[in-house]
């Protein structure tokens, strides 16, 4: 077993230093020419959390997320949401064309190409980052009280990482060989956010809706990261198996899928 | 020792007629059984050993299949059949450039494509001002790469690719590009590599190159090894290719 890891180890140990140069590279060309340049980054998502605040406050009537005696503001609520789900959906969008779009460089030099997918979710998850300050920010300034527990914030963010990195394999290698799931996976992105509760809490659904939820991973992800982050919370064991089954699931399918066909990668693209 | 030993080495290549890419199509044409693609054999049972110290020439027409061959040593393609096994590190001189991006800068561009070739920026660091002095393109650095022209995106790339000291240097028509000083220049730091013990596997278009620097030669014609031995006999039988259909066409 360790015998088999070893190549692989080593190979990604030598390219190592391109997975920082192509995330550095992507940081560079995303914010090239703009003035406020990385400030966007913490900017984007406070000015679309004020887009939807306002929505949701003025239209809606949503002003607070309640749970037991613990009062947490709808702005704070919704913003945890949205990081999670735009990391996740950033990412396994990006890792999907990563194959495609590093087309020159596979026909021409030999490169381990789990990089390109990999280094996708890195930048996502590097944006996540500049995400996390836009939350904080908003966090001390509707004065949310914070517990112990936001000490573990990291850890629904590290297990989606994984779980992104084995959707985003799987879409990869699928895209290669069938453009279609390029625009599949747009719509179904889409569908997945609503069944997300992102801007509404579980208990406005109708049962149906109740009922399917839990098979919805983001579902585990987003309440695993409000009960550290704002409910003070230690998550239950359903979110820890929702959460940790389907990244290792993802993985293993994807690592499997990915290694069967990448060596007809450069056939198709 | 051998170096490089490609053993029935072919190369199939689907040449889909109407390239199947979406799904419905797929789904059609699997049902209906009619998923069919003509296959072309690129390469068909190719077989060579490259020994240490070797400089060794491909010859062949356009479209023999010397690109896919080298395509093959360097690990970018995988062979249908049979196997190729190359022992060392490789410098791919293949398409110049691989993994440049034409919006970073010339000095991006260095680190970025030397980590691409697998380099430490470390190791690049202690090379830089070798691989600028190379290029002669010192006052350039700091402008995007698509301000380039060719033959300067070329010499950068060239410059990178041998600032290793590799134990295979594979170069695809490289020495085509750039203006003559830069290609003797280029001959020159091939030649440097050599007499440090680099064993080469080289294509070029250039027979008269091919004379200079193998010592032993192979000519691929449609995908077959026609003739493989010391230098002076197979490119003498190569050009006699040229003056039979010279003379073929003369008559
Ligand atoms: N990716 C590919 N798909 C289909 N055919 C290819 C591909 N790459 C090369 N070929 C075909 O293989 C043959 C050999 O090409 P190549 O190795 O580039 O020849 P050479 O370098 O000797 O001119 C050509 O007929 C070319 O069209
Ligand atoms: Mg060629």
């Amino acid at each position: 077993m360790v015998e088999k890891v070893k190549p692989y180890v080593k190979d990604f140990w030598r390219y190592r230093h391109l997975l920082n140069n192509l995330i550095s590279r992507d940081i560079k060309v995303k914010y090239r020419r703009s003035a406020l340049g990385m400030l966007w980054s913490v900017l984007n998502p406070l000015l679309m959390m004020l887009v939807m605040y306002v929505v949701f406050s003025q239209i809606f009537r949503m002003t607070q997320m309640n749970r037991g005696d613990v009062e947490v503001n709808f702005a704070v609520y919704l913003l945890t949401g949205q990081l999670m789900y735009n990391f996740f959906s950033e990412a396994t969008q990006t890792a999907m064309s990563s194959v495609l779009s590093a087309a020159p460089l596979i026909k021409k030099v030999y490169i381990p190409k789990y990089i390109f997918p990999l280094e996708k979710v890195a930048f996502s998850f590097v944006n996540m980052i500049f995400s996390l300050i836009a939350l904080i920010l908003v966090m001390v300034f509707t004065r949310t009280p914070v517990h112990a527990t936001v000490l573990l914030f990291w850890v629904p963010m590290v297990i989606l990482f994984v779980f992104n990195f084995g959707v985003g394999l799987i879409l990869a290698a699928g895209t290669v060989f069938f453009r279609d799931i390029m625009h599949l996976y747009g719509v179904a992105v889409t569908a997945l956010m609503y069944l997300t509760p992102i801007m509404y809490d579980v208990s406005i659904l109708p049962d149906w809706a109740r009922a399917v939820i839990p098979f919805n991973p983001m579902y585990w992800f987003v309440s695993m990261f409000r009960d550290f982050v704002i409910y003070g919370e230690f998550p239950g064991i359903n979110a820890w198996i929702g959460t940790c089954m389907s990244a290792l699931v993802a993985l293993v399918l994807g690592l499997a899928l990915f290694k069967k066909s990448q060596d007809r990668f450069v056939l198709y693209i | 020792m051998s170096m490089i030993e490609v053993r029935d080495v072919s190369m199939r290549f689907n040449m889909a007629k109407e390239r199947v890419d979406n799904l419905k199509e797929y789904f059609i044409k699997r049902v209906k059984g009619t998923l069919k693609f003509e296959e072309f054999y690129a390469l068909t049972d190719v077989s060579l050993t490259v020994e240490k110290g070797d400089v060794y020439g491909l010859v062949g027409l356009n479209g023999s299949g010397k690109s896919t061959l080298l395509k093959i040593v360097a690990g970018v393609l995988k062979p249908s059949s049979g196997t190729a096994v190359v022992r060392g590190t490789i410098a791919p001189l293949i398409e110049l450039g691989a993994g440049f991006d034409m919006d970073l800068t010339a000095r991006e561009n260095i680190y970025l494509n030397g980590a691409v070739l697998g380099l430490e920026p470390a190791f690049i660091d202690a090379k830089f001002d070798e691989i600028v002095d190379f290029s002669e393109l010192r006052n350039f650095l700091d402008v995007p790469l698509k301000n380039y022209s060719s033959g300067m995106v070329a010499r950068i790339a060239f410059a990178i690719a041998t600032v290793t000291k590799p134990d295979i240097l594979i170069a695809d028509e490289i020495l085509s590009v750039g203006d003559f000083l830069f290609q003797k220049k280029c001959e020159q730091r091939m030649r440097e590599l050599m007499s440090g013990g680099t064993t080469v596997l080289i294509v070029s278009h250039s027979i008269d190159q091919i004379e200079r620097l193998c010592n032993r030669v192979a000519w691929l014609d449609h995908g077959h090894i026609r003739m493989d031995g010391p230098v002076e006999e197979v490119c003498a039988a190569y050009k006699s290719l040229g003056q039979s259909a010279g003379e073929g066409a003369g008559a």
